[in-house]
């Protein structure tokens, strides 16, 4: 217990651990509050859509400035996330192809194009390359500090935004139609939420990585969905368990050597998730089955109440009752 | 808020003209006052298919008027196209005299039911509160003046004992009126209503035409999709036929006529019905399809329709 205390105070004291610690808990909670909207908007799979997508526009930035810097990574992955969510757009707009079916496409032919380039780039001997690959599943312990600064002011940014625009982004999610109709621009809003979702992908790529960064925007909000009936309170429990999630992969994977923050943090997401699955207040399993037994109870000491009103008038029947 | 201003929605009032068949008093009808809504050459499509072709009308203000037809004969999209929700491929739209981006705050809107996920996390006042938001402007959030007003507006529709009831919890007439009382939220003038009489009990229907006389002794125009054709002589000041392109547009008493409907639903009854059964259509049967559809009174006819 002391060496558990002991290595938690570490993670506050050394700076290093702290800043990582600190970012992983806002991208955490950027991510699960926007998770919420994308989920409730049935978009569960875009932020998986969207990080595939970005991997080439890393791949491209790379490629056109010959540099390692991540604002410059950022923003190829943005460019590029936008492209592939206005292809999914086009393609469902234009053809009968189902969203589903669209995703699937955009996803696999982007994350195709990221995966030649990369291949290209690492063996065209450029020593720079070398850390390209580690946006396949992130890498936030290696993080510098200014990378981690770039993490956290957008993440802040990013549940800044969500709180400000709370009431519009909620009418979007439950009735775009009406919202339309009591005059909000409501293509600007669904951009404007599409490009926080871009954005909250792209920034957490370089901690948790491509392939699992969905994972972020995605488990905490629907884990939350088990503990209210309330979207306020849906958003603050979300960003909650995502702070939680990031904290605990910074700790376990500064504890143990070799284990990775980003997908330590992930499956810190998805025990969340299991928690919530069975204990969670308003829809947990155990909720549930509790409901369905006091359901049970009265039902039968209602039936119990009718027999013994009956066995007044009728003693043989209340013997059959019983 | 004044509560001048909230007898101005109409929430207080009592219900006027209740019983009272539209056929039996006269349209009101104010000569040179600018019409509430006019709607010039309106066409609309889906792909290649036109869904909406060249509708005209003037909606004259304070009347409750239906627009009826056949399945597929454009009653949503027409609505949504005047509302600016659907893109329209020609035509023009005013309400109050003006285009109606510039109006919308005068406008109330019901879309139909089932548009929603009724499984979302809030509860009923939370939705009758979203009738506001129009009003609040950018990241203002609904404080006490709201809530009393989205409550009110649940009082209105028999529906404050349900106000913290989460929305999926509620029935399928309760979550129409929780619709209801979002427009009413919106105090508008000219209220848009796509099907809100659609699979609701006898008690929310009463319920509803009770709201809709009392939107109108409050002098506003109530625009509603309709799909019952024996109510509609009851309800309705004026109706709307539609198939496609406008079939005729009035004075219930005068428009409401079994030519009329015949030529709304006829032809495209007549194909119906050959088509589910040729014998029958070849045995002279199918012709007696169109001539149900053609007695608004009979219950018969809203099953035919479908």
């Amino acid at each position: 217990m002391n060496g558990l205390w002991n290595s938690f105070s570490a993670l506050a004291s050394d700076p290093n651990l702290r800043w990582i610690a600190l970012g992983c808990m806002l991208l955490g909670l950027s991510s699960g509050m926007i998770g919420c909207f994308a989920y409730l908007r049935r978009q569960s799979l875009m932020g998986d859509t969207i990080a595939h997508t970005a991997l080439p526009g890393i791949c491209v930035a790379f490629l056109l400035s010959g540099t390692k810097s991540l604002p410059l990574f950022m923003l190829g992955a943005v460019a590029a996330g936008i492209v592939g969510t206005l292809a999914i757009r086009i393609i469902t707009a234009r053809s009968r192809i189902k969203p589903d079916a669209a995703m699937g496409i955009v996803l696999s032919s982007f994350f195709g194009v990221g995966i030649v380039l990369l291949t290209m780039i690492q063996h065209s001997g450029d020593g720079s390359q070398s850390g390209l690959d580690k946006f396949l599943f992130g890498q936030a312990a290696s993080m510098i500090g200014s990378d981690v600064q770039l993490m956290a002011g957008v993440s802040v940014v990013l549940a800044a935004a969500c709180t400000l625009l709370f009431k519009e982004f909620k009418l979007l999610s439950f009735d775009p139609a009406f919202a339309k109709g009591a005059g909000f621009p409501v293509s600007v809003l669904d951009f404007i939420l599409q490009a926080l979702f871009v954005t909250a992908v792209v920034a957490g790529i370089q901690a948790v990585g491509v392939v699992l960064v969905a994972a972020l925007l995605i488990t905490p909000a629907v884990s939350a969905r088990f503990w209210t009936e309330r979207l306020g309170r849906m958003l603050a429990l979300s960003g909650l368990f995502g702070m939680v999630s990031g904290l605990l992969g910074a700790w376990i994977s500064s504890q143990v050597s070799q284990l990775p923050t980003g997908p330590v943090s992930v499956l810190a997401a998805a025990a969340l998730f299991l928690v919530s699955v069975v204990f969670g207040t308003k829809r947990g399993l155990l909720t549930a089955r509790l409901t369905r037994r006091e359901a049970r109870r009265r039902l039968l000491l209602h039936a119990a109440e009718a027999a013994s009103s009956a066995s007044a008038s009728s003693s043989t029947s209340a013997k059959e009752a019983g | 808020m004044s509560s001048s201003e909230r007898n101005e929605i109409g929430l207080e009032a009592s219900p006027s003209e209740q019983g009272q068949g539209a056929g039996a008093r006269p349209a009101r009808r104010q000569e040179g006052a600018p019409p509430v809504l006019e709607v010039s050459g309106l066409s609309s499509a889906y792909r290649s298919q036109a869904v909406l072709r060249e509708v005209s009308f003037e909606a004259p203000q304070g009347e409750l008027i239906a627009i009826v037809g056949p399945n597929g004969a454009g009653k949503s999209t027409l609505i949504k196209t005047i509302l600016g929700l659907n893109p329209s491929l020609g035509g023009s739209v005013r309400a109050f005299g003006r285009p109606v981006a510039e109006v919308r705050g005068r406008i109330g809107y019901v879309p139909q039911r089932e548009s929603v996920d009724w499984d979302f996390p809030t509860h009923a006042l939370d939705v009758v509160m979203m009738g506001r938001y129009g009003r609040l402007g950018w990241f203002r959030r609904p404080g006490r003046k709201e809530k009393a007003i989205a409550m009110e507006c649940l009082r209105g529709v028999g529906m404050e004992a349900f106000a913290e009831r989460q929305i999926s919890q509620l029935s399928g007439g309760q979550q129409q009126r929780i619709f209801l009382a979002r427009a009413l939220a919106q105090e508008a003038d000219l209220y848009f209503m796509d099907e809100p009489f659609a699979g609701v009990d006898a008690a929310t229907e009463k319920a509803i035409v009770e709201l809709l006389r009392r939107l109108r002794s409050e002098g506003k125009t109530v625009i509603v999709v309709h799909h019952d054709l024996a109510t509609v002589p009851d309800y309705f000041d004026s109706v709307l036929l539609l198939n496609v392109s406008l079939q005729a547009f009035g004075p219930t008493a005068e428009t409401f006529t079994q030519e009329n409907l015949q030529r709304t639903y006829g032809g495209r009854m007549a194909f119906a019905a050959a088509a589910a059964s040729p014998s029958a259509a070849e045995s002279g049967s199918a012709a007696a399809a169109p001539l149900r559809a053609a007695e608004p009174a009979s219950a018969s006819a809203k099953g035919a329709e479908a």
